[in-house]
């Protein structure tokens, strides 16, 4: 029961990740019918948003070492510590949560950019040159970024309070054996928040009832006045801001370098498919599904009953749930099946 | 067999073959006349020319075509190791077992098409290189890859009485060792029969019924033709070209890793074959060679060839311009192909031949006769 529960736990933040991702996707895939390819891309982006954020808070002088007495020792010492002591370094530690701060208004601003500029002109075209537009964009970001911050994985640590795990199994009272990492549950509830406020945005705005009924029926809307491409911009953004927080936010639990986001953009459109193309509660839900199930994957007993399963277990699902049920679990009829 | 084609497609099959075989002398200049760059370019023509047989002809974007060409070089290998170090029985084998793999993954696929198709296609391309990786490592020998070793069985060798050399032998051909040029006019001989057995199938009514799949499937169904059948044999075609491919990869070199099976792979085939025009013959031959060269001849460049090039500059501009430069070439070749798709993609969508049928027409307004050789491909 405990084990259960842990890899549940487990596969969480993993699960999280993928639901943000998936839920931009459709969300672009929604509004503007356009496979966004670049949206891997676009969670790296976020993520090296905190290796920019932690690089400048930690600019540096040199001051000397006193620890050492009667030695001419420099050290560097960040700019912050030097003028606010204890205070500077928690500042510091906290570079991933501010990080956000920086990431909103950048990915919001290249979300704008990217579908004004570029996604615009892809709307009358096939499928397939959407796919190959944004997969092409995909490659000069990630190669941008490679020359920027290069090729190694740069590890960026959580804030110092979040470090070590959470005693879960005592709170719930299912034995002290469960543990958590902090971060991961931090993550855990940041994404459930981010989910909430897009679904409210949704449901419970003019602008998102506007934006829905959009969805529906494009031209209806249009002909009752309404410059529906403006607000589609908008949403474009806003997917591209979560794809952005998400990386930002995700950079204490995987080190980011410039591939992270084709190894999860492959996945994310699994999750985006199984759930159905163009349902936002089904991109959500099998995101955290594929999570959790590729998790209790990696449970030694299941890997030893069926070995290679923890491998293969996401592609298998997504064929058993495509070849039963046709249009993914939450999928409309006749979306993308030409 | 020339004479059962068309009087154009006649001429192009001629005109390819000589441009083939010539190759190490028309890329001389280019510094790709070396064997290993030349052996690359007809190994992935094949894939790609069998790539667009599905893509080009019916429509169907397949993402996990690299599964066929890591089955193919697997295969080839095993049978190196097991059978003999002659190339037809690899070959042969190779081409056996990826219409076989080609057949069980077309048939589940195609009961969905769109992107639940190419999404299909690429789990099992990715369950295939994750159990290569790990469960199947008796079979792949994981992640460094299956390799040739010396005390190997080679059973038809010893039965045949082969003359046993010193450490591992190479590949062969009869007789003909498969290193180096012998090796490149292998794959250039299978190149261009792969190219004369497409142009058959784009020209036959078959080909035609491929087509008609793509332009309007309910159609085609309305009039009680069952569509899955034809778009499975293109499915099962492709996966041979595949295989084959995936053989010559190892005839060439014998070395299988699960690297060719994953998902980046089968894109780069996707690019290739629309870098260089969905659906005509030329093309995915012309993309793949594009894509292996600016891989090859890129990635090699370092400043201190980009100081040759630009040495001609004032050193106040040439700085600037190498800092630029190099930011193309080297490890970031990448940047170089992502820029040059997305140009390609936004200006011209058809490709590269597009883009030369159009430069063509532009060049040579030509009287109305011509009309049908200035696009040799596009029908």
């Amino acid at each position: 029961m405990d084990a259960i529960f842990l890899q549940l736990l487990n596969g969480l933040d993993k699960g999280s990740a993928y639901a943000l991702i998936a839920l931009g996707l459709t969300l672009i895939f929604g509004t503007l019918g356009v496979v966004n390819f670049a949206h891997g891309a676009l969670f790296m982006i976020g993520g090296f948003c905190a290796v920019t954020v932690q690089m400048l808070l930690k600019l540096s002088t040199q001051v000397k070492d006193e620890s050492i007495p009667g030695m001419e020792m420099m050290v560097d010492v960040p700019y912050l510590q030097v003028w606010w002591g204890d205070l500077g370094a928690q500042i510091i530690s906290f570079a991933v949560p501010l990080s956000i701060l920086l990431a909103i208004p950048l990915m919001l601003g290249l979300g704008v950019l990217m579908e004004r500029g570029l996604i615009r002109h892809f709307y009358h075209r096939s499928h397939a040159d959407q796919i190959l537009v944004t997969f092409g964009l995909a490659i000069v970001l990630q190669e941008l970024i490679k020359s920027f911050f290069g090729a190694t994985p740069i590890p960026v640590p959580a804030p110092e309070m979040f470090n070590g795990s959470a005693n879960i199994g005592e709170w719930l009272g299912l034995g002290a054996g469960i543990s958590y990492p902090w971060w991961r549950l931090v993550y855990f509830c940041f994404s459930m928040v981010v989910i909430a406020l897009v679904f409210a945005f949704l449901q419970f705005t003019t602008f998102g009832m506007v934006v829905r009924a959009g969805m529906r029926d494009r031209e209806t809307v249009g002909l009752l006045g309404i410059h529906i491409e403006r607000r589609f911009t908008i949403v474009f953004g806003i997917a591209v801001v979560v794809a952005g927080i998400a990386g930002a936010m995700y950079t204490p639990i995987v080190s980011p370098n410039y591939r992270i986001g084709m190894d999860f953009l492959v996945l994310s459109f699994v999750v985006v498919v199984v759930g159905g193309m163009g349902s936002l509660p089904g991109a959500v839900a099998s995101g955290f599904l594929l999570g959790i199930l590729q998790s209790f994957a990696s449970m030694n007993e299941i890997k030893q009953l069926v070995p290679g399963i923890d491998q293969v277990i996401v592609y298998l699902v997504a064929v058993v749930i495509l070849l039963t049920r046709p249009r993914g679990l939450l999928g409309r009829k006749g979306v993308m099946e030409d | 067999m020339m004479n059962t084609l068309a009087k154009q497609d006649r001429w192009m099959l001629l005109g390819f073959a000589l441009a083939v075989l010539a190759g190490p002398v028309l890329l001389k200049p280019f510094g790709a006349g070396y064997p290993d760059l030349l052996q690359k370019f007809c190994i992935f023509g094949i894939f790609a020319i069998g790539y667009n047989i599905l893509f080009g002809l019916t429509g169907y974007l397949s993402f996990g075509h690299a599964a066929f060409l890591g089955l193919g070089s697997y295969t080839a290998v095993w049978s190196f190791k097991l059978l003999t170090m002659n190339v037809v029985p690899a070959i042969i084998l190779s081409v056996a077992i990826a219409a076989v793999f080609g057949l069980l993954i077309g048939y589940l696929s195609l009961r969905r098409s769109g992107i639940y198709f190419s999404i299909l296609t690429l789990a099992f391309a990715q369950m295939a290189y994750n159990l290569a990786y790990s469960v199947l490592t008796p079979l792949t020998n994981g992640e460094t890859g299956l390799q040739l070793a010396k005390n190997d069985a080679r059973t038809w060798d010893r039965f045949f009485g082969v003359p046993v050399v010193d450490g591992i032998p190479s590949t062969n051909f009869f007789g003909y060792s498969m290193v180096g040029y012998s090796g490149f006019y292998f794959c250039a001989v299978l190149l261009i029969l792969s190219f004369y057995i497409s142009i058959r199938i784009t020209r036959s009514p078959f080909g035609l019924m491929l087509k008609a799949v793509k332009s309007n499937q309910n159609r085609l169904k309305y009039t009680g033709i069952n569509t899955r059948s034809y778009a499975l044999t293109a499915f099962v075609i492709s996966g041979c070209y595949a295989g084959l491919a995936g053989a010559l990869l190892a005839v060439t070199d014998p070395l299988a890793g699960p690297d060719r099976m994953h998902w980046s792979a089968s894109g780069e085939v996707v690019l290739m074959t629309i870098l260089g025009g969905v659906g005509t013959l030329l093309g995915p031959v012309l993309g793949a060679g594009v894509i292996k060269y600016l891989e090859n001849i890129f990635s090699s460049f370092n400043e201190q060839i980009l100081h040759g090039v630009f040495g001609f500059l004032p050193s106040a501009i040439e700085h600037p311009v190498i800092k630029v430069a190099s930011l193309f070439v080297g490890e970031g070749w990448e940047l170089t192909l992502g820029v040059l798709f997305l140009v390609l993609i936004i200006f011209v969508p058809g490709g590269l031949m597009q883009g030369i049928n159009s430069l063509q027409r532009r060049l040579f307004p030509a009287p109305a006769h011509a009309g049908a050789d200035a696009t040799p491909g596009a029908h």
